[in-house]
C-alpha cells in the first residue's frame, strides 16, 4: 500500500511538471495548429526569472519579504514569458499562419537565439529589455480611445517606445549595479534555493513527501483550474474556444481572430514561464533546461489530442505514472517472484533514459489504435 | 513553386563536369589536410541533405529525426572497423568492452565481422528502420507537425538507447575509428583520408543522379502530389502510404551512407550524432539551399557547414545567433531558398525593382517559356 502510494505520488509529481509545461503548448497547438519549438526556451526564461527575483529579494529593501519571493516569481515568470511570446507572435508567427512546418523551423531559430541570449547578455540587462518590451507593447493599449483614433497616434506610440527603452536601460543599470551576480554574462548553470518554508518533507499517511514536489503539484493544480475557468467562464475564453473550433466562422461573426491569437499565444507562453518556476525548483537552471522537457510535452500533446484540456491532463499523468513504474522498476517490487526473462526485461528498462524508450514505444503502439489521441476533435472534416 | 529552369548549352554542361572532376582529383593537393578533411565531411553531410530534400522538398514530410539513420550508418561502419582491428585485445573483442567487464561479444556485433555484410548494412539497416518508423506513422495518416514531433521523439529514444548502453556499444563515449585498420592501413592516416575524400565526392555525385532519377517521371509526380494535396492523390486511387514509406526509407538509406562516410572522416561516431539540434540543422541546409532543388541541398550543406566552421573559429558565441537568425530569415523572407530564388522569379523581380528590366505585362510563364515552347 505504502509502495503504491509512493509510486502514485512520484508519478503525479513527474506528471504535474509535464502538465504545467504542456498546458500552454496544448492550448496554442489547439488554436493555431502551431508547434512552438521555443516553448522550452520560454520555460527557461521563467526559470531564470525565478533566479533573478530571488536575487532581487535578497536586497536589503526586500529582505523581510524574502520568503514570499517564489509566489511573486510565479506571476513575474508568467508576465516575462508571456511578453516574449506576444512579441514572437507579433513579429514571426503571424506571418507564417497556415504553414505549420515553417513555423516550427522559425521557432527553432528563436529558441537558438534565446539560448545564446541568456548566455551572452547579463541577466540584469535582459530584465531591462523585458521591461521595456512590456511597457512598449502595453502602454499604447492603455491610451484612451480618443487618442487612439487620432492621426497622431503613431507619434504617441513612438514616444511610448522611447519611454519604454529608457525605463528598460534604467532598470537594467540599477539592477546590475545593486546585484553583482546579475551584472555579468555567464553560461554557467545557476541554482534557485527554495525559501525555508518549502524545504524539508511533509508526512501524509505515513509516507514522507518533499515539500517542493508538493508545491509543484499545487502550482499545476492552480494553473489548470485558472485556465479552465478562463476558457469556460470569461468572454475571451469563449472567443478562444470559438476560434479553436472554427476559425473562418468566428471571423465572420465578428470575433477579432488576430486578438484571439495574441491573447492565446501570450497565455500559452506565460504558462511556459510558470512551468519554468516549477522546473527551477527541481534542479539547477541553465540555458538548455527547456530542452529536457520539451519532447515530453510534445508527447503529451500528441497523446492527449488537440484542443482538449482533459486529454492533456490525463496524458501527462499517464506518462508520469508510467515513467515512474517503468523507470524505477516498481513492478518488480510489487511482484518479486516473477519469471526470470520478464524480470530481466524490466530491469533492462529500469533507468530514466530506458524508461523513455519504453514509453515512446508504448505511445507509438497506442497511436496505432487511436491515431488522433485520447480525445479526438469531433466533426465531419476531411483531414487537414 | 516555379518550375522554369535555365537551360544550358551541352558544351557548357560538359565543361562544367570536366572542371568539377578536375577539382575533385586535384583537391587533396590544393588544400591543406585539415581543410580537405573538413570539405570531405561536409560533402558527406550533403548526402543526408539530399535525403532531406527528397522527403521534405518533394514530399512535404518534415522529418526532425534524420540523425537516427545518419548515426545508424555511422555505427555500422564503426562496428566493422572496431571488430576487424581487435585482434590484439583480450578475447579478440574491441578494447572498450574490457572497461565494462564484458567478455563475450554481444550477438549483434557478430555479422559485422564480414565486410560484405557491413557494406550492405550501412544503407540497408537505416533504410529498414526508416521504413518501419515511416510505415507505422503513415499508416495512421499521421502527418504534418505530428509527423515531425514523432520523428523528433524517436530521435530522442534512439539517443537515450545508444547513450545508455555502455556494455553494448560503449554508450556516450561512442566508437572511435581513426586508430582502426582498414585493409592494413590506418583509417585516420593521410592517405586513407584522401581516398575517403574521393569516395565521398563520387558518392555525392552518384547520390545526386540517383535522387534526380527518383524525382523524375511518375514517381516524382506522385511525391509532389502528396506534398501539395494528399487527399486528392488518395482520391485519385493512389495509396500515399506506400510512396511515403518508400521515399522515407530512401532518405534513411542516404542518411546511413552519409553517416558512414562522415564517421570515417571525423574519426568517431557517438550518440551526439543523434541530438535534436543536429537533425534540425540538416533541414536548414536544405531550406537555405532551396528545397525541391536537389543541387540546393548539396550546396546548402557544404556552404553552411563551411560558414559554421569559419564563424565558430573567429567568434564562437555568435554562431548561435547567426544560425537562429538564418532559420527565421530563410523561412520568412526566402521560403524557396537561395537556389529556388535564382531559378524562380527572384533575380527578375530584383532587377525590376531597380528599373533595370522591363516589367512583364502578360502572364510571366508565357513570355519566359515562349522560346522553349517553340523548340518543342
Amino acid at each position: 500500500m505504502e509502495l503504491l502510494l509512493d509510486s502514485l505520488f512520484n508519478g503525479v509529481a513527474i506528471g504535474s511538471v509535464l502538465l504545467v509545461a504542456a498546458l500552454g503548448l496544448a492550448i496554442v497547438f489547439g488554436l493555431m495548429g502551431v508547434i512552438n519549438l521555443a516553448h522550452g526556451e520560454l520555460m527557461m526564461l521563467g526559470a531564470y526569472t525565478t533566479y533573478v527575483t530571488q536575487l532581487i529579494f535578497k536586497l536589503p529593501v526586500l529582505k523581510p519579504f524574502y520568503n514570499s519571493y517564489i509566489i511573486v516569481s510565479i506571476f513575474l515568470a508568467f508576465i516575462v514569458s508571456g511578453v516574449v511570446g506576444i512579441l514572437l507572435e507579433k513579429t514571426i508567427i503571424r506571418k507564417l499562419y497556415g504553414s505549420p512546418l515553417e513555423t516550427l523551423l522559425a521557432t527553432w531559430g528563436v529558441s537558438l537565439i534565446l539560448q545564446q541570449f541568456v548566455r551572452s547578455v547579463p541577466l540584469a540587462y535582459g530584465t531591462g529589455l523585458v521591461i521595456s518590451l512590456l511597457i512598449g507593447l502595453f502602454l499604447p493599449t492603455t491610451f484612451p480611445s480618443k487618442i487612439k483614433e487620432s492621426i497622431n497616434f503613431k507619434y504617441f506610440k513612438f514616444s511610448s517606445w522611447i519611454f519604454a527603452a529608457l525605463t528598460g536601460v534604467l532598470t537594467g543599470s540599477v539592477i546590475s549595479s545593486s546585484v553583482s551576480k546579475l551584472s555579468r554574462a555567464s553560461a554557467r548553470n545557476v541554482d534557485v534555493t527554495a525559501p525555508s518554508w518549502m524545504r524539508g518533507q511533509v508526512e501524509i499517511i505515513g509516507t514522507a513527501f518533499p515539500k517542493t514536489r508538493l508545491m509543484i503539484i499545487v502550482i499545476t493544480l492552480i494553473s489548470v483550474i485558472a485556465i479552465t475557468l478562463f476558457l469556460n467562464q470569461s468572454a475571451w475564453g469563449m472567443r478562444i474556444r470559438a476560434v479553436t473550433q472554427n476559425r473562418q466562422m468566428s471571423d465572420c461573426l465578428g470575433i477579432s481572430t488576430e486578438k484571439v491569437d495574441i491573447i492565446t499565444f501570450g497565455i500559452g507562453s506565460g504558462l511556459a514561464g510558470v512551468a519554468g518556476v516549477a522546473v527551477s525548483l527541481l534542479g539547477s537552471v541553465g540555458p538548455n533546461v527547456g530542452g529536457n522537457y520539451i519532447v515530453g510535452c510534445f508527447m503529451v500533446v500528441v497523446l492527449g489530442g488537440v484542443g482538449n484540456l482533459l486529454g492533456t491532463v490525463l496524458a501527462s499523468f499517464g506518462i508520469g505514472i508510467m515513467t515512474d513504474l517503468i523507470g524505477a522498476g516498481r513492478l518488480l517490487s510489487i511482484w518479486p517472484d516473477m519469471p526470470l526473462p520478464l524480470s530481466n526485461t524490466i530491469n533492462f528498462f529500469a533507468t530514466t533514459s530506458m524508461a523513455r524508450v519504453m514509453i515512446f514505444a508504448l505511445i507509438v503502439i497506442f497511436l496505432q489504435f487511436k491515431p488522433t489521441g485520447l480525445f479526438p476533435q469531433k466533426g465531419r472534416m476531411v483531414e487537414n | 513553386m516555379s518550375l522554369s529552369k535555365i537551360k544550358f548549352d551541352k558544351k557548357i554542361v560538359l565543361s562544367f563536369w570536366i572542371i568539377l572532376i578536375a577539382l575533385i582529383i586535384a583537391a587533396p593537393t590544393l588544400l591543406p589536410v585539415f581543410r580537405l578533411n573538413l570539405l570531405g565531411r561536409y560533402l558527406s553531410l550533403s548526402i543526408v541533405a539530399l535525403g532531406v530534400d527528397l522527403i521534405w522538398g518533394y514530399t512535404g514530410l518534415l522529418s526532425l529525426g534524420q540523425g537516427i539513420f545518419f548515426a545508424l550508418g555511422g555505427y555500422c561502419a564503426a562496428m566493422y572497423l572496431q571488430i576487424t582491428s581487435s585482434s590484439e585485445f583480450p578475447n579478440n573483442i574491441p578494447e572498450f568492452f574490457a572497461l565494462y567487464g564484458v567478455e563475450k561479444l554481444p550477438f549483434f556485433w557478430e555479422p559485422f565481422r564480414s565486410p560484405v555484410f557491413t557494406f550492405f548494412a550501412i544503407w540497408i539497416i537505416p533504410a529498414l528502420v526508416a521504413g518501419l518508423i515511416g510505415f507505422l506513422v503513415f499508416r495512421n495518416r499521421i502527418k504534418g507537425v505530428y509527423f515531425s514531433i514523432l520523428t523528433q521523439a524517436s530521435l530522442l529514444v534512439f539517443f537515450n538507447f545508444f547513450n545508455g548502453q555502455q556494455k553494448l556499444i560503449n554508450g556516450t563515449n561512442g566508437l572511435k575509428t581513426d586508430v582502426t585498420q582498414l585493409f592494413g592501413q590506418m583509417v585516420g592516416s593521410e592517405s586513407m583520408q584522401r581516398i575517403f575524400f574521393w569516395i565521398t565526392a563520387i558518392l555525392v555525385i552518384a547520390a545526386w543522379f540517383f535522387a534526380k532519377w527518383v524525382v523524375k517521371g511518375r514517381f516524382g509526380n506522385i511525391l509532389i502530389g502528396i506534398r501539395d494535396d494528399e487527399p486528392r492523390v488518395r482520391f485519385t486511387g493512389y495509396n500515399p502510404v506506400i510512396f511515403k514509406t518508400i521515399i522515407f526509407s530512401i532518405a534513411g538509406g542516404l542518411a546511413g551512407i552519409s553517416g558512414a562516410l562522415y564517421t570515417v572522416q571525423s574519426g568517431i561516431v557517438s550518440p551526439q550524432f543523434m541530438t535534436v539540434p543536429f537533425s534540425i540543422e540538416m533541414v536548414i541546409w536544405v531550406a537555405v539551399g532551396g528545397r525541391g532543388t536537389l543541387l540546393g541541398a548539396i550546396l546548402g550543406a557544404v556552404f553552411i557547414n563551411y560558414a559554421k566552421s569559419l564563424v565558430s573559429e573567429a567568434l564562437p558565441a555568435s554562431w548561435m545567433f547567426i544560425q537562429g537568425g538564418l532559420f527565421i530569415l530563410v523561412v520568412t523572407a526566402l521560403p524557396e531558398g537561395v537556389l529556388g530564388w535564382i531559378q524562380g522569379d527572384g533575380p527578375r523581380n530584383l532587377l525590376q525593382r531597380f528599373g533595370l528590366k522591363r516589367k512583364i505585362e502578360t502572364y510571366p510563364s508565357l513570355e519566359v517559356n515562349n522560346k522553349e515552347a517553340n523548340n518543342e
